[in-house]
């Protein structure tokens, strides 16, 4: 059977705040093979890592709960799905305002899905209360080369 | 984490280490609070030269601080910010704040003051 993708990983791992850097640093590994520039992948690890993070401080509220992450290759550009089964978004336009937190009070900037959505060439949040929430971002490497 | 205190120009130098996500912030935030309640510093310099990576995290920490050292009259600043996390801290507006200095300063060494 022919994968309609030319690779993918896919990755679970516990929300403990010390696998937000795992993460990035393992979604940046698979990236690798398309040759990005340095700038892309600091764009990327930066996104993965504000994902993440929202997984385990709003998805989890800091307990225990599986995350998953998917990556898929097709052509020049990555897509990344990273998703929990947590308590899910009420209001995802709300969320992804500029400075907008629902956890003013643990010093969060609430710049997450600001900065997904310019680092990234497509963000889309899917979000059922009590059901969990995914993000899927997708990035295309080597925009400036032209591919024949 | 490295920190300086210079007691001549009350300034307080924090060399952060590592990489600043919602993980290290906790850490970072102990010690850096910590230090300035003991110094009560005039000025507060967050140095980024040992940061290779930083998220949205490190915006609400440092935020956290600069009002910390505001409220005695402090002013906090950075240096040494590398291109992929001056990025972040563009898209974020918190420059206004907590500007970064030019001027390369390792130390207690006294930092001109930015415009």
């Amino acid at each position: 059977m022919k994968n309609a993708y030319e690779n993918e990983m896919k990755l679970e791992f516990l929300s403990k705040s010390c696998n937000e850097s795992f993460a990035r640093i393992t979604v940046a590994s698979f990236v690798a093979q398309l040759d990005p520039t340095i700038e892309e992948i600091a764009d990327i690890k930066t996104a993965v890592s504000e994902a993440v993070t929202n997984c385990i401080i709003h998805g989890y509220e800091d307990k225990e709960g599986i995350i998953k992450i998917e990556c898929k290759i097709f052509a020049n550009s990555i897509k990344i799905e990273i998703s929990d089964n947590g308590k899910g978004i009420d209001d995802i336009e709300q969320a992804k305002q500029a400075l907008y937190t629902s956890k003013p009070e643990q010093e969060r900037s609430g710049m997450g899905f600001t900065i997904m959505e310019s680092f990234m060439d497509e963000l889309k949040v899917e979000s059922v209360l009590g059901v969990g929430t995914k993000v899927t971002m997708k990035k295309i490497i080597n925009k400036g080369v032209t591919y024949v | 984490m490295q920190v300086d205190y210079n007691k001549k120009d009350k300034q307080l130098t924090i060399k952060i280490t590592e990489e600043i996500d919602h993980h290290s912030c906790e850490k970072i935030k102990k010690r850096a609070d910590y230090e300035i309640q003991i110094h009560l510093p005039k000025k507060l310099v967050f140095d980024f030269e040992n940061v290779n990576f930083m998220d949205s995290s490190g915006i609400g920490m440092l935020i956290g601080r600069y009002k910390l050292v505001s409220m005695f009259g402090g002013k906090t600043s950075l240096i040494n910010v590398k291109p992929a996390i001056k990025k972040v801290f563009e898209m974020s507006g918190v420059l206004k704040l907590i500007p970064i200095e030019e001027n390369k300063n390792m130390g207690g060494a006294k930092v001109e003051e930015c415009i």
